[in-house]
């Protein structure tokens, strides 16, 4: 049976890294919830993002925190043009998965044209920095990422539920016509909530570059656990991604320590097959 | 008369001697260049997907290797004309662009692809046809059943007993052997199949194995192992680890603030560790370093400096020579060897004359006769020594000055 402190450590572990499915998935459950768009190419966007912000840091020494304030701007853009493309062609749910997919997929032959199939690491001083509270050690840059995510998640499901512009979105979401007929432009709102998910996926990829391993072909190893997050959440709720993502984390981490660490993947899909049929209210 | 015999023997010596030093400088002037129909040796490397960064290294070594053979006389007077297929690291692609190879772009020769799975896959196509397959990343050798597949690197037919021999011996040589050890891996399949073989070798010498755990491969999160490490605290721990999962793993144990006290890598990304500020005195398996005595095998200095020229050229991080770029670079010493001296392009010869000789490598000399066409195994370990990989075991193979470092 293992110690209290193995446990309690693995659990400060598996909330902490579940941060991370938290922040990648709250922009894609918003694309999906509120635009009716699976975007895929969320993942390549972070990468790309990671990539660029490993490339500021090692070639031009740029701080990882400057480098984010020019990133996450771009990628706001990128969402936003992106969603031009969606807008021009008049992509669909279904169609939206295969056109993502194919953005993702030039996304990653792009990086790997550029910095090589390659690993490359970011090597910082932080990186391995943790606080230590009596037997247990909370590293540093996860607490970060999860406060950040935390921050994110809460200030978006205010901006959804309380704002004019949040409550139109979820108001278009559920019946655009109606929604169109009280003068709301769903149009001009879903380019800011494009460009607003591929900004959370670039503060995503800051985060990576400094946690991760960076391989072009690592864009799809969040894929399956991200989109069994985004269905336990619930599409278009930023807060439900995030308690999603810590729930799963912690789960695959406790079983880490309990069970055999390769059981970890069966807990996430086990726990979506559950909340699938189960479908609790509370959700 | 002597004296004659003599002056004429010191002519024909000087003679040959400057001959010798003509045609190393300038071997294209003596040596005939290849000409006719190119020879077309056709291949797949996971040139996109997540075996990518060891195809990278595979394909500066082939293209290398390609212009150096071409530069001497090609295949049997013939230029070699390579043509390279991307199997995206999946074995299906794989075994379809080999049937292509063969069956529409009508290859003459094949060469093997990168990791076991693909190489499995390949190796069914190669049978279909009875071409000759030579590959040099076989991890399960007894797995190579087909009697025409030849390995480049001297992995032995059995390395899930030889390799953790060679790491308990190195580990015996310390001053405090290790009497406790975790052995941790991933489940890619030629990883999990050494890790089982290093439990049951350090059983049998009494080495008692705390924990023996499996992850998946291609994990991200390791702060629970690193946890489950840290509690049992073992003398050793062997990892079964690809790519970044040490580093990985050895950041995780640091945010633990501990540190593992001997630690042995399988297949890690060799740069990287290398360059980790938690690498220092990871120990790993290869079979040559670019230091003495392997750099003083013919080519290996060319073939080192050639390669890091070419990488830097394509930008990888890591540009120092390893034991990956030169299986593939005795994969096609193999070739031209075998093809020359057989006289022949016909598989069935090829095969015969591999069988029965010995060919000359960046390995050193292999033979094929052996179980599984093996022949002996030659695994060395290496250590970060000042962000360097040095082989340190077996002695003999040390670098001048280096010796194993324990904790």
């Amino acid at each position: 049976m293992p110690s209290v402190t193995l446990l309690g450590q693995a659990l400060i572990s598996g909330v902490l890294a579940g941060g991370m499915y938290g922040l990648l998935a709250m922009g894609l459950s918003l694309s999906w919830g509120l635009l009716r768009l699976v975007n895929l190419s969320h993942f390549a966007l972070a990468f790309l993002s990671a990539y660029a912000v490993y490339e500021l840091g090692t070639t031009w020494h740029v701080a990882p925190w400057w480098s984010a304030a020019l990133v996450v701007p771009a990628m706001f853009c990128i969402g936003a043009a992106q969603h031009w493309l969606f807008d021009k062609f008049r992509v669909n749910e279904l169609a939206s998965l295969l056109v993502t997919f194919s953005f993702a997929v030039i996304l990653e032959a792009g990086i790997q044209l550029y910095w090589t199939a390659d690993f490359r690491r970011y090597e910082t001083a932080y990186a391995t920095r943790s606080i230590k509270a009596g037997p247990f050690f909370i590293p540093v840059l996860e607490l970060m990422l999860c406060l950040v995510a935390g921050a994110l998640a809460w200030g978006t499901w205010v901006w959804l539920t309380k704002t004019y512009v949040g409550k139109a979105l979820r108001a278009s979401a559920e019946d655009a016509e109606i929604a169109a007929a009280y003068g709301v432009n769903h149009r001009k709102l879903a380019y800011l909530l494009s460009g607003i998910g591929a900004g959370y996926a670039g503060i995503a990829g800051t985060f990576i570059a400094l946690i991760a391993t960076l391989a072009p072909s690592e864009i799809w190893t969040w894929l399956g656990v991200v989109f069994a997050v985004v269905i336990i959440g619930r599409l278009g709720n930023p807060l439900g991604a995030l308690l999603a993502g810590l729930l799963i984390g912690a789960s695959q981490s406790v079983a880490m320590a309990i069970f055999s660490p390769a059981w970890a993947p069966v807990v996430s899909f086990s726990m979506l097959i559950v909340v699938l049929l189960w479908d609790p209210e509370w959700i | 008369m002597i004296e004659r015999v003599g002056r004429w023997r010191r002519r024909r010596v000087l003679a040959g001697m400057a001959a010798g030093a003509v045609s190393l400088a300038m071997p294209s002037l003596l040596r005939a260049a290849p000409t006719g129909k190119p020879v077309r040796v056709g291949g797949t490397l996971s040139l996109t997907g997540f075996l990518a960064q060891t195809a990278a290294i595979h394909k500066i070594a082939a293209e290398m290797m390609v212009e150096e053979i071409n530069g001497r006389n090609g295949l049997l007077g013939r230029p070699v004309e390579y043509v390279l297929l991307d199997d995206q690291s999946k074995p299906e692609m794989a075994r379809s662009l080999y049937e292509k190879l063969i069956t529409v772009d009508k290859v003459d020769l094949i060469q093997g692809p990168y990791a076991t799975a693909p190489i499995l896959a390949a190796m069914g196509v190669a049978q279909r046809y009875g071409k000759v397959m030579i590959q040099s990343s076989m991890g399960i050798p007894k797995l190579q059943t087909y009697d025409r597949a030849f390995p480049a690197t001297p992995f032995g037919s059995e390395p899930d007993k030889t390799y953790p021999n060679v790491i308990l011996d190195a580990m015996a040589s310390i001053p405090t052997p290790p009497r406790t050890m975790v052995v941790l891996t991933s489940k890619f399949p030629s990883a999990q199949f050494m890790a089982k073989g290093m439990q049951k070798e350090a059983e049998g010498r009494g080495v008692k194995v705390l924990l023996y755990l499996e992850y998946e491969s291609g994990n991200h999160d390791f702060g629970a192992i690193a946890a489950r490490l840290k509690e049992a605290n073992p003398d050793f721990l062997w990892v079964g680890s690809l790519g970044l999962e040490s580093n990985l793993l050895l950041e995780a144990l640091r945010k633990l603030d501990y540190a593992p006290k001997n630690h042995f890598h399988l297949y890690p990304a060799p740069g990287p560790l290398a360059l980790s500020p938690d690498g220092d005195r990871a120990l790993c398996s290869t079979f040559l370093e670019p230091d003495e005595p392997f750099m003083s095998r013919p080519g290996m200095k060319r073939f080192a400096a050639e390669f890091k020229e070419r990488a830097a050229k394509i930008n990888l991080p890591y540009t120092t020579i390893d034991a990956q770029a030169c299986g593939m670079i005795s994969e096609w010493q193999m070739l031209e060897t075998a093809v020359n001296a057989a006289g022949s392009l016909e598989d069935a010869k090829i095969a015969a004359w591999l069988k029965a000789h010995k060919v000359d490598t960046v390995f050193g000399r292999l033979r094929f006769d052996g179980p599984y066409n093996h022949g002996d195994a030659a695994q060395l370990i290496k250590q970060v020594q000042n962000k360097e990989w040095k082989v340190v075991w077996p002695k003999e193979f040390a670098a001048p000055g280096i010796k194993l470092i324990a904790s």
